[in-house]
């Protein structure tokens, strides 16, 4: 049995995901309305394609991706466009953005685009580059970066590694994936495994999802006597039960004991890494042709009557889910707190109305009743957060300069580096909001950063006008000069012409006088 | 012995004279640092709130003694506890009598009513806005520090106020409540 290391720090939580991953998925019925948000991914938001009135079918493009670094919107549908417009979108900030919005048919049907490859392991990597970007596919592990640029290392890489971890508690929705189609997440692990070429391919479970794991075994087994030999290369990996070992550095660390440089990607170290559900999104992308237009959401909570895995059209408000799945029988969602994500790394959601995009792997309803509110203890600097860090921080130093918003010192521990995962306020025992000062900290030196430059750019152009104005000034000046001299030169010459003319006159009538006494 | 003493201290002071009178020729600074200090801690609106018609000429009466440090509402009060630091004075609130410290704005121009005059285009310190003679004129949004200056010149009116886009990305968390104790 391979050798498996260990990260710095982490936590043991209570998972609290039987809650949700007993029952099998389950599929909502459809919204009336749709809100596709042009931006679901990491880099320049989609531009949309579709105007007010027009028809769309179930997988149509709708929106284009703009740069490298962006993903096209897919309507997850049919039905037609009713509304291009800023609506709330699923952020802490609670601010609107961009979004399609889609009035359903009830029809569900498929754009005639759409249809399965015929043999599909003949595509070239190009296309099968093309068509994963095309797809709309990101990361559904939560970073939701566009997975078509992950899938062109520019160096060999020795690991391609699954991340099927799911280490926050509630969450379950790549438990039940890995369950319901081991298949599919194999078939296209080997897709992504012709793409990176790498010498092995790990699917990560943590090992409290015993079932999945065997699932996922049983699949390569069917895989391998069916006898598509490539299969044989991949492995599935227990690791231990540890928050955050689904953090992408921490289970690289856990796997192969590298650790990914400071500030830098996984593909530096030799490894690529992708969740399981962007992999099955990969499968249905080159072997059924379809878009990533849906995705599983965990619907849970303690209160919540029918909590369990949905597939969820990408768009659907999460109030029409939890009506779905009986979270709150009074509709206006007043009594409850809505996280979007896990308990440690989500965040809350601003209203009901928020569409679910392709970064909601869960949302968590918790009773308004139970957020006890904990006053924060002054910092008594025992360690503790630094001890539990899996990014080797000293969040307890973070936490002095953050308050100060001493941003050079900020910069000089890191802070760029803290992947927001918890331990350090789970560990705190002054039950100080490390993360929220973390958060807090991140914008505002971003803000600080951008206003800088602002200023730096308005004091050249500053400078640049005043160059220009003096020299403008320095130009007229000598062209006056130069006309004042030029017209003393005209008057000198004709005064010269004039006198060298009356002294001709002159001599004329001397000589003319001359003549007449001559 | 009070000849040598007396001698000594001439010589002394002789070789210190040509010492100082040698590094400030050779080791001569152009302009002054800390007024290269100041201005990098202005927000560079070039709005002439503070009397001063820029951001560097505030600077400079602030190293002189000048002016006072709290005459520049835009950079509000964590401009002048910026500055109050790098001068080694107290921080004081803003002076109101020069603005108060308000969102951050940029204007935009009504393309229907401008006439084309240039009027506002020569108001503009930062070269943000481009046209032509009877040409119709705009602001360039991302150059355009709210300084508002372009305003009074315009004779038609036709210059509004905005506050600046405030996108995801000009989004910051809350801070944080203070702690107790």
């Amino acid at each position: 049995m391979n050798k498996l290391w260990r990260f710095n720090g982490g936590v043991k939580l209570s998972g609290f995901k039987s809650l949700s991953n007993a029952a099998g998925v389950k599929r909502p019925p459809l919204p009336k309305r749709l809100y596709l948000p042009l931006q679901q991914h990491i880099g320049a938001p989609a531009e949309a394609l579709v105007e007010v009135g027009d028809k769309v079918y179930k997988g149509q493009l709708i929106a284009a991706s703009s740069s490298f670094i962006s993903a096209p919107v897919h309507a997850s549908s049919s039905g037609t466009v009713v509304e291009l417009k800023k609506h709330i979108i699923a952020h802490p900030s609670g601010i609107a953005e961009d979004c399609i919005v889609i009035e359903t048919d009830g029809k569900d049907e498929w754009h005639s685009s759409i249809s399965a490859l015929s043999n599909p392991d003949a595509l070239d990597l190009d296309e099968l580059r093309s068509r994963i970007s095309e797809a709309g596919v990101v990361g559904l592990g939560g970073a939701v970066f566009p997975s078509g640029a992950k899938l062109k290392p520019t160096r060999s890489i020795d690991t391609l590694v699954i991340n099927g971890a799911e280490c926050e508690p509630y969450i379950t929705c790549d438990d039940r994936l890995m369950r319901t189609r081991p298949r599919e997440i194999i078939r296209g692990l080997l897709l992504l495994r012709r793409l990176v070429n790498p010498t092995e391919c790990i699917i990560a479970v943590e090992d409290n999802k015993p079932e999945a794991v065997q699932h996922l075994r049983r699949a390569i087994d069917e895989l391998k006597s069916e006898g598509i030999g490539s299969v044989s290369t991949v492995r599935v990996v227990a690791v231990p039960t540890l928050f955050p070992a689904g953090g992408e550095k921490q289970l690289i660390k856990v796997l192969t004991g590298k650790a990914v440089p400071q500030r830098g990607l996984p593909y530096e170290v030799g490894v690529v890494c992708l969740n399981v559900g962007t992999t099955a999104a990969v499968y249905d992308a080159i072997y059924e042709g379809k878009p990533l237009i849906s995705r599983l959401v965990t619907i849970t909570g303690p209160n919540v009557k029918h909590a369990a895995n949905y597939e969820v059209p990408i768009g659907t408000p999460v109030q029409h889910m939890l009506d779905i799945a009986g979270a709150d029988d009074t509709g206006g969602g007043e009594q409850n707190r809505l996280i979007m994500g896990g308990p440690m790394m989500g965040h809350v959601l601003p209203n009901a109305q928020v569409p679910v995009v392709k970064a909601t792997n869960c949302i968590l309803v918790e009773p308004k009743a139970d957020v006890v509110p904990t006053t924060a203890m002054p910092c008594i600097r025992c360690g503790s957060c630094a001890d539990v860090c899996p990014m080797h921080l000293l969040p307890q130093q973070l936490y002095w300069h953050a308050r100060g918003k001493a941003f050079d010192k900020l910069d000089h521990h890191n802070l760029a580096d803290c992947i927001e995962c918890g331990c350090c306020a789970v560990a705190c025992p002054s039950k100080i909001p490390l993360v929220h000062y973390f958060r807090f900290a991140k914008t505002e030196k971003k803000e600080f950063d951008a206003k800088a430059i602002f200023a730096d750019q308005s004091r050249v152009r500053m400078q640049i006008r005043e160059a220009r104005i003096a020299q403008r000034e320095r130009e007229l000046e000598e062209r006056k000069a130069k006309r004042k001299a030029d017209r003393l030169k005209k008057k000198k010459a004709k005064a010269a012409a004039a006198a060298a003319s009356a002294n001709a006159s002159v001599d004329d009538q001397d000589q003319a006088s001359n003549g007449v006494s001559v | 012995m009070i000849l040598s003493a007396i001698v000594v201290l001439t010589l002394l002071a002789i070789l210190f004279g040509l010492l100082l009178g040698y590094a400030e020729k050779h080791f001569h600074i152009e302009g002054d640092p800390v007024v290269d200090q100041i201005d990098a801690l202005l927000p560079q609106t070039q709005c002439g709130q503070c009397d001063y018609p820029g951001c560097r000429p505030y600077a400079e009466a602030i190293a002189d003694g000048e002016a006072d440090i709290n005459q520049c509402p835009p950079g509000g009060q964590p401009g002048i506890v910026a500055l109050a630091e790098l001068l080694g004075r107290e921080p004081k609130p803003l002076n109101e009598s020069h603005g108060e410290e308000s969102i951050k704005t940029v204007v935009i121009i009504d393309e229907k009513i401008c006439i084309g005059c240039t009027l506002c285009i020569q108001a503009c310190p930062v070269d943000a806005i481009v046209g032509a003679t009877k040409q119709m004129h705009t602001i360039i949004k991302d150059e355009c520090t709210g300084c508002d200056l372009c305003i009074p010149p315009c004779p038609v009116e036709c210059i509004y106020v905005i506050p600046r886009d405030t996108g995801l990305d000009a989004w910051s968390w809350p801070e944080p409540r203070a702690l107790q104790g």
